[in-house]
């Protein structure tokens, strides 16, 4: 039998990790991108990556780092997976330093490692503040050797449209679009790994990248493929606010030692580095004694929504506060941080050596995801799914420095049992559904090049990023979730009333985005409806009118269909794997 | 400041075969703005600045934070990345146009394969023997690390190639961005297991020899690689290794 055929969509962490698994284990493997690989989302990653290899002596074992990520969850994330991940880490470390990713030293040449989020064991190995950057490219690296020696086939400027099912609703291969030539082509394959990032723009403004648009989750979730906990989405606590994008600035800033603070009267006026000590308020400090600036991300958010717009006290009445780093020796800033400082000072224009930083919190990630079962497969059968596009790993909050462990663990689980399952694959009835799919896709194709409409797409884009952002992130009121839900259904009209300014066959790219805004508008409905239904406060998901986390009813995954028939998310909830740790609640402020 | 503009002329190409022309176009001026969200604006309101409807301008971009490498163009007459291009910091009318060395696809985007193809040809990967559990990597002591990280650092932009007078069909080299990376991995304590191999691949033609040491590439380069020292310490490995390669035979 010939070797299987494996599609993996996204060249981030996750995917580059499945490709890798695959070619190694004698697989033939395509690997579809819209952008080339070393340009993907994953780059962004600053801080750092997770994992109890105890080297600075403190104790820390992967069962603490196992607790701790159940724990900064909030209990949400099936415990049988992230056990299995915490244990892995330490031996993926090592293969990344293997491979040549360079980390920061100890003066013995060892892995040096530094403390973040919901931890209090220096846990995160690092390379200066640029640690996805140098990951991606020495994954990058392993899938370009093993592509000169054709294993693997790239296919960049490539997007992924939907995936091909056979008349059993078996996956059969992708049908994908060039986005040069535009040609929409289907691709066979035995199984397929999306591994297609998070879904930042559907706020508009976030720290993610353009492609993150979870175009790829929506096309299968609309295919019947289950979408979980969508309702979690993580608002980092630092980010610099901008016209364009919210630029993160990493959690490590706190990690070595940087302080938020702001001014305690309302309407100080005075310059940050004129206000003296007693006039700062460390409210992080104040509030979480033991974790300090440290708090899981979720904690700190909301920590500086309160203090902005329940003591009015934001910088120059702004929704911003300082993230200081100027009591910090400049060699050691320069040594561990360069890559944020240099962020800051280019687009903001201060040192922040010498300046407190401005910051507010921005989305960032998204815990929610396709639903996959304990081998990475989605409820489609031949579909598989790793790194942020899933959901497994974080539960209702991220840990910092867990995300990056979380695509490479899920990419190097994805690819193996994808090949297992392809090796017993039986033949597809028919074409495979290959026909068919190529055909829908042509159509919605023609009927968008064809609308006479007068909507712009990029306007309904930011009206959907201005009321998610709005209503569904950090305080989240049910009266509020309705009114963004009706405004999407509303967008999903005016989209019906299209006009594409743009209607060349040729490197279309706002044609490729109004194709995503479909698929985002889509997704939208699954993150904003899972709220309103979840009647609780737990991890990210905070509703004052229900301020307790509330095991009984919603110790329980969300997992949203689609509803072809009402064309919208229908819901059902599925208990979680609490085989380890029992429950318990989740006070950063006790001294516990 | 209400109604504040900026003015901008971007150099466009509907398809590869297409002749060029400039288009100008007015943008309503917010704070912080950078090239691509003045180009941002301009897909939510397609229209140039004599008031006729136009198309959304095509441009590679990504992370708008400078560090994925796609938004590399030249702007007012530098090659820079177009992200971290603030519109406050440049003169008006705002000159935009693609990188001229590599073909254009549309408009600003172009076709910078080439760089991926060059580093397969120097073999820039450790070559593990796998993925398994082998145990920890190699020590590297801070020093090495402080010479490994910044070459690491290159974001592939290709703007080191693009204002290089060598870098060109006549010469085939194959720029500053490669070498560096042959620098780093022959450095690497098990990657310079193939450190001969990347070496030929850089003697000859299109190969270290080409440079002119015009140093243009030391000053573009937006992540600040030390290339110019690169260079001169591969040229010195390459004219080693030719002259071992000779002995030998």
């Amino acid at each position: 039998m010939a070797a299987p055929k494996i599609i993996v969509v996204g060249g981030g962490l996750a995917g580059l990790s499945a490709v890798i698994k695959i070619a190694e284990a004698g697989g033939n493997v395509d690997l579809f991108s819209i952008v080339p690989v070393k340009r993907s989302h994953s780059v962004c990653a600053q801080g750092g990556i997770n994992a109890a290899k105890d080297l600075k002596g403190e104790g820390d074992t992967t069962w603490k780092h196992f607790d701790d990520t159940i724990y900064g969850g909030d209990f949400l994330a099936n415990q049988t997976p992230v056990k299995a991940m915490c244990e892995a880490a330490p031996a993926i470390i090592d293969l990344l330093d293997r491979m040549g990713v360079p980390f920061n030293r100890t003066a013995e040449g060892l892995l040096d490692f530094r403390r973040f989020g919901g931890t209090l064991y220096q846990r995160t190995a690092f390379a200066g503040a640029t640690t996805g950057q140098q990951l991606l490219y020495a994954l990058d690296e392993q899938v370009r050797r093993h592509e000169a020696e054709g294993k693997v086939k790239k296919y960049e400027g490539w997007e992924f449209l939907s995936a091909v099912l056979d008349s059993n609703g078996v996956a059969r291969g992708i049908c994908a679009m060039n986005l040069r030539t535009m040609e929409v082509t289907t691709f066979a394959a035995d199984a397929i790994i999306v591994a297609t990032g998070g879904i930042g723009a559907i706020f508009g403004k976030s720290t993610n990248s353009v492609v993150c648009t979870g175009s790829a989750q929506s096309a299968l979730y609309q295919q019947g493929a289950y979408y979980a906990n969508g309702e979690f989405i993580q608002v980092h606590p630092t980010a610099i606010p901008g016209e364009d994008k919210l630029r993160l600035m990493s959690e490590s800033a706190r990690g070595e030692g940087g302080r938020v603070w702001v001014p305690r009267t309302v309407g100080d006026k005075r310059s940050a580095n004129a206000i003296p000590e007693p006039d700062r308020w460390y409210f992080l400090e104040e509030w979480y004694p033991k974790y300090g600036n440290l708090v899981p991300r979720d904690v700190a958010t909301r920590a500086i929504h309160k203090v902005v717009y329940e003591h009015g006290l934001g910088i120059d009445g702004q929704p911003m506060v300082y993230l200081d780093l100027t009591h910090i020796d400049k060699a050691t800033l320069n040594r561990k941080l360069e890559g944020i400082l240099e962020i800051y000072q280019k687009f903001v224009g201060d040192d922040p050596r010498e300046v407190p930083m401005k910051i507010f919190p921005g989305m960032h990630y998204t815990m929610g995801g396709l639903w996959v079962d304990f081998n990475q497969m989605t409820n489609i059968p031949g579909v598989f799914a790793a790194g942020e596009a899933e959901y497994q790993y974080h539960g209702a909050n991220r840990l910092g420095a867990n995300s990056l462990m979380s695509c490479i663990y899920g990419g190097f689980q994805a690819g193996p049992n994808a090949i297992a399952y392809a090796k017993a694959l039986k033949a597809a009835p028919g074409d495979g559904g290959h026909a068919s799919e190529l055909a829908r896709q042509q159509e919605m194709n023609r009927g968008l090049m064809t609308s006479s409409g007068t909507e712009n797409p990029f306007r309904i884009w930011r009206e959907l990023g201005e009321t998610m952002t709005k209503n569904v992130t950090v305080i989240r009121h049910n009266k509020n979730i309705q009114e963004a839900d009706e405004k999407i259904v509303e967008l999903m009209e005016r989209y019906r009333n299209i006009n594409l300014s743009d209607k060349s066959q040729w490197a279309n790219t706002s044609f490729a985005f109004t194709r995503q805004l479909y698929n985002m508008l889509q997704i939208s409905r699954v993150v904003a409806r899972g709220a309103k239904l979840r009647d609780e406060s737990r991890g990210a998901h905070y509703k004052p009118e229900f301020p307790e986390r509330n095991d009984e009813k919603f110790l329980k995954t969300t997992k949203a269909s689609y509803a072809a028939d009402a064309d919208e998310p229908r819901f059902e909830f599925e208990a979680v794997d609490t085989a380890h740790i029992p429950p318990r609640p989740r006070r950063y402020d006790a001294a516990s | 400041m209400a109604g504040k503009t900026i003015q901008f002329e971007v150099k466009r190409q509907s398809s590869p075969d297409a002749e060029a022309m400039w288009e100008k176009f007015e943008v309503t001026w917010k704070p912080g703005m950078n090239v691509i969200s003045a180009m941002m604006e301009i897909a939510a309101n397609p229209v140039n600045s004599s008031g006729q409807e136009t198309t959304p301008i095509a441009y590679d971009s990504n992370c708008l934070e400078e560090i994925c490498g796609s938004c590399a163009m030249v702007i007012n007459g530098k090659a820079r990345m177009a992200c971290s291009a603030l519109v406050d910091k440049l003169e008006q009318p705002i000159r935009v146009q693609p990188l001229t060395k590599f073909p254009v696809v549309r408009d600003l985007s172009v076709d910078r394969s080439v760089l991926f193809e060059n580093l397969k040809a120097v073999k820039a990967w450790v070559p593990v023997d796998g993925t398994y559990d082998l145990g920890s990597g190699p020590r590297v002591f801070p020093q090495q690390q402080e010479v490994a990280y910044p070459l690491s650092n290159c974001i592939s932009c290709c703007c080191c190639m693009e204002v290089c007078p060598q870098f060109n069909d006549a010469t085939g080299f194959v720029g500053a961005a490669t070498i560096a990376q042959v620098k780093l991995f022959n450095s690497h304590p098990s990657g310079k297991v193939l450190k001969e191999d990347r070496l030929r691949a850089l003697a000859g033609d299109g190969g270290v020899q080409e440079c002119g040491f015009a140093q243009n590439c030391i000053q573009a380069c937006p992540k600040q690689l030390p290339l110019t020292e690169a260079i001169s310490d591969v040229t010195r490995d390459v004219t080693l290794q030719v002259a071992k390669d000779f002995l030998r035979a």
